[in-house]
């Protein structure tokens, strides 16, 4: 069994004296672990940072087996990001997220798409990368089969002024149809349905919606918690000069 | 094959990095072949070290005397505290013989993948050192990795707000490096930290 992909680094866990188990997110191969010989030595342990963007070549006698990888870097993504404490929490919170929420060996074309876009935006500095990264959670939850609906009110079907999300089924929902219910939902920020760049508690709101369905359907649902980088990444926006 | 004392031999020999089963098999075999000239030596080193060595409680280091050498030694600049991750680190740094200050050995870095947190990590006592008035700049000497810098980071955080200067080795070209063997996040880094002449 052999294959080749162009894929991203999510994590390399050190594996015996010099080698790591390694875990990318390739497109056509989706989260795919392997071998990587030496991957934890001096030489090579750069090349397996998170967010390192890789031509991958997997290899195993079964296509069950754990396999060997040999890569190649193609764009050290990693390190143009890690001056930037906000930036470089988003690519560790996105590439914990992959690891830990989807399944291995299952192709998630939109997801590495996503996550390619995410890393241009954290690598370029564009100043609305915050929105890119929810917009990346919000395609992560839609891709594993929860989605958010926001095209129209989950009441009354309205498609206009649509201002919070409802914790229970994912559905947009009016600020006229909320009425009592409003301090039980979500915030919907603008940016998500095309209203607008995001602005104030936008991004903040934003990260609270999607961490609450990636925390209810992906990790609570089995017995886990959110990646403690994505918590690392809340703390750092909420709080950009300090932490305490 | 061998008795029970052979085996617990290899097998301990065999957890020591850079030994396998064979290569601990072959070191077993040569210690017990030269027992005055290896093995007993290698005892009481072992038994002296297992004593008597301990981390120094101000600064992480491992040293037979509490505080440690680095810690004790009145002609190191108390106002320069370099943070590593781990005393390898500092042995590392030792060996250049260009660092007079003293050190905090954190014992890890952050990691999400190993579900290493702040409060694994010696951070607290590097904070309550930091705030003596001694204490004028603390460098962080992390690795260049996602790791390594999101712990400088937060470090960076915790120590904001105290007078004093934070600073981080510079990352780039190293020397003996030519440009078109380095990849180019080093040579982004290289170029992001430049200096006039």
């Amino acid at each position: 069994m052999e294959w080749t992909d162009r894929g991203i680094v999510l994590s390399a866990r050190k594996h015996g004296e010099g080698s790591a188990v390694v875990s990318i997110l390739t497109a056509d191969h989706g989260r795919h672990a392997g071998l990587a010989r030496g991957g934890a030595s001096k030489r090579l342990r750069g090349l397996f940072m998170p967010g390192n963007e890789v031509t991958a070549r997997w290899f195993a006698r079964l296509d069950e087996h754990l396999g060997t990888f040999e890569c190649e870097l193609i764009a050290s993504r990693a390190a143009r990001v890690m001056d930037d404490p906000a930036r470089l929490a988003a690519l560790a919170s996105a590439c914990a997220l992959i690891e830990a929420g989807l399944p291995e060996r299952h192709a998630y074309g939109v997801i590495h798409g996503a996550l390619i876009g995410l890393l241009d935006a954290l690598e370029s500095g564009a100043p609305n990368w915050p929105e890119v990264y929810v917009r990346f959670e919000v395609t992560l939850l839609a891709e594993l089969g929860f989605g958010l609906d926001l095209s129209a009110c989950a009441v009354s079907g309205a498609t206009e002024n649509l201002a919070f999300v409802s914790p229970r089924s994912g559905r947009a929902v009016t600020a006229e149809s909320a009425g009592p219910y409003r301090a039980r939902l979500f915030s919907l920020p603008g940016f998500l349905i095309g209203a607008a760049a995001a602005k104030g508690a936008d991004i903040g709101d934003g990260l609270a919606l999607t961490g609450y369905f990636l925390n209810h359907h992906l990790f609570a649902a089995a017995g886990g918690r959110l990646p403690p980088a994505r918590e690392r990444l809340l703390d750092r926006l909420a709080n950009p000069r300090g932490l305490d | 094959m061998a008795g029970p004392e052979i085996d617990a031999l290899i097998q301990c020999l065999a957890r020591l990095p850079g030994l396998g089963p064979r290569s601990a098999r072959r070191a077993a075999l040569v210690l017990l072949k030269r027992r005055e000239a290896l093995l007993e030596p290698l005892r009481r080193a072992l038994e002296a070290a297992a004593s008597a060595v301990r981390a120094c409680p101000i600064c992480g280091n491992l040293d037979s005397i509490g505080p440690c050498a680095i810690c004790a030694d009145s002609t190191r600049d108390a106002s320069l505290i370099c943070v590593v991750e781990d005393v390898a680190d500092l042995w590392a740094l030792e060996r250049t013989h260009s660092f007079k200050g003293r050190y905090h050995v954190l014992g890890g870095l952050l990691s999400a993948l190993d579900g290493i947190g702040p409060e694994d990590l010696a951070i607290a006592p590097l904070i309550a050192r930091a705030k003596e008035p001694a204490v004028k700049e603390v460098i962080l000497a992390t690795s260049a990795t996602v790791e390594g810098q999101t712990t400088a980071h937060y470090l960076t955080d915790r120590l904001a707000g105290l007078p004093l200067v934070i600073s981080r080795l510079a990352h780039g070209v190293p020397v003996g490096g030519e440009l078109d063997y380095l990849d180019d996040g080093t040579l982004s880094a290289a170029l992001k930290a430049r200096r006039p002449l």
